[in-house]
């Protein structure tokens, strides 16, 4: 069942944020016991539980503003690949560290003009996540950065995969700047049109600094937004999903 | 950059790691960790020892780049102290009615 084309286009939008934070949550989190350091594991774990946050208020408001009983456990783990949201940045596989380090780069610069940018939102809830988010993605983006710049200004094999990050995730970003549908009815939410290109002039820099190449892909992702997705998503949802769908409302 | 030669696992050298839990204290040292330079371990740090709120600052020091006494000369610096009552505050009368002792 899906019911999503009857949701209050506010509830569509939040939920397509926190679709967005939820699923590469999740991403993140497969990292953990496998990233080249136990440091690192935790700093993406950090990562991961900051976006799993934002996901749990966006999700909650969302079905608020929906009205009809679903709450953030019902929206995260009973809506099938079809209902979900998200961009399909966040869904493709890791990958190697820099293929995570490039969509970390890419994803968090992205949320960092969104919550900037719905930072005096009309809308209280966002307004009010976005203050807390802001300061989180902040670090998240210094983290993607630190990074970026040792592998694309290290040695010329992790130039080489860095690049190589960059290149296989960049045909997955145009699609976090795509219009969503009804959102200039819309109070006080953050164009995604507009945060392109703040975000592009901060990438670009970044890049330059870490000698990458911006890369010039020549397809691009589109649908996310309107529920088409990889075929990744499916695998991620089943692993998410699999325990709440076996034990309804079990708690620990 | 700062690229002290002890290395741990992986070739990351080891960092020690104080923190400050609140403005008017002393940074404590609270731990080690792994990381390739001096930005990295300061990042690693707040991950790995501040995630419940514990500080408001941290220092990161290579761990080569600490001077430590050994456990052989335990007896030369230390002993030598613990006879010596008399550097204890301990032979004074404090006067009736002084406060803040």
């Amino acid at each position: 069942m899906s019911g999503l084309r009857t949701l209050p286009p506010l509830a569509a939008y939040a939920l397509a944020l926190g679709d967005d934070a939820l699923i590469l949550a999740q991403r993140l989190g497969e990292w953990v016991a496998h990233a080249p350091q136990i440091e690192e594991d935790v700093a993406l774990a950090n990562i991961a539980l900051d976006l799993l946050g934002q996901a749990r208020t966006l999700l909650t408001y969302a079905g608020e503003i929906e009205h009809a009983g679903r709450d953030e456990d019902d929206l995260a783990y009973l809506r099938d690949d079809r209902d979900f949201r998200n961009v399909q940045l966040v869904e493709i596989p890791n990958g190697d560290f820099a293929v995570t380090m490039a969509r970390q780069l890419v994803f968090s610069a992205y949320q960092y003009e969104l919550y900037t940018a719905l930072l005096s939102s009309a809308d209280a809830t966002l307004a009010g996540l976005a203050g807390k988010a802001v300061k989180e993605v902040a670090y998240h983006r210094d983290h993607a950065v630190q990074w970026v710049l040792r592998l694309g200004d290290g040695t010329e094999l992790s130039h080489q995969r860095m690049q190589a990050g960059l290149d296989q995730i960049w045909p997955y970003t145009e699609e976090l700047f795509d219009p969503a549908g009804t959102i200039s009815e819309l109070p006080g939410v953050a164009d995604p049109a507009t945060l392109r290109s703040p975000w592009e002039r901060y990438v670009t820099s970044v890049l330059g600094e870490a000698t990458l190449q911006l890369p010039e892909p020549r397809w691009r992702s589109r649908g996310g937004r309107d529920g088409l997705h990889t075929e990744h998503l499916g695998h991620l949802l089943a692993e998410m999903q699999h325990l709440h769908r076996s034990h309804p409302g079990a708690t620990w | 950059m700062n690229q002290p030669n002890e290395s741990g696992a992986r070739g990351w050298p080891l960092w020690e790691v104080f923190i400050r839990a609140r403005r008017g204290l002393a940074h404590q040292h609270v731990g080690s960790l792994h990381a390739p330079d001096a930005a990295l371990a300061l990042r690693n740090a707040r991950d790995v020892y501040t995630r419940r709120g514990e500080g408001v600052s941290i220092w990161v020091v290579p761990s080569a780049e600490i001077v430590a006494s050994s456990p052989e000369e335990k007896d030369p610096f230390f002993d030598p102290a613990l006879d010596k009552v008399y550097r204890h505050p301990t032979f004074y009368d404090v006067p009736e009615g002084a406060k803040h002792l």
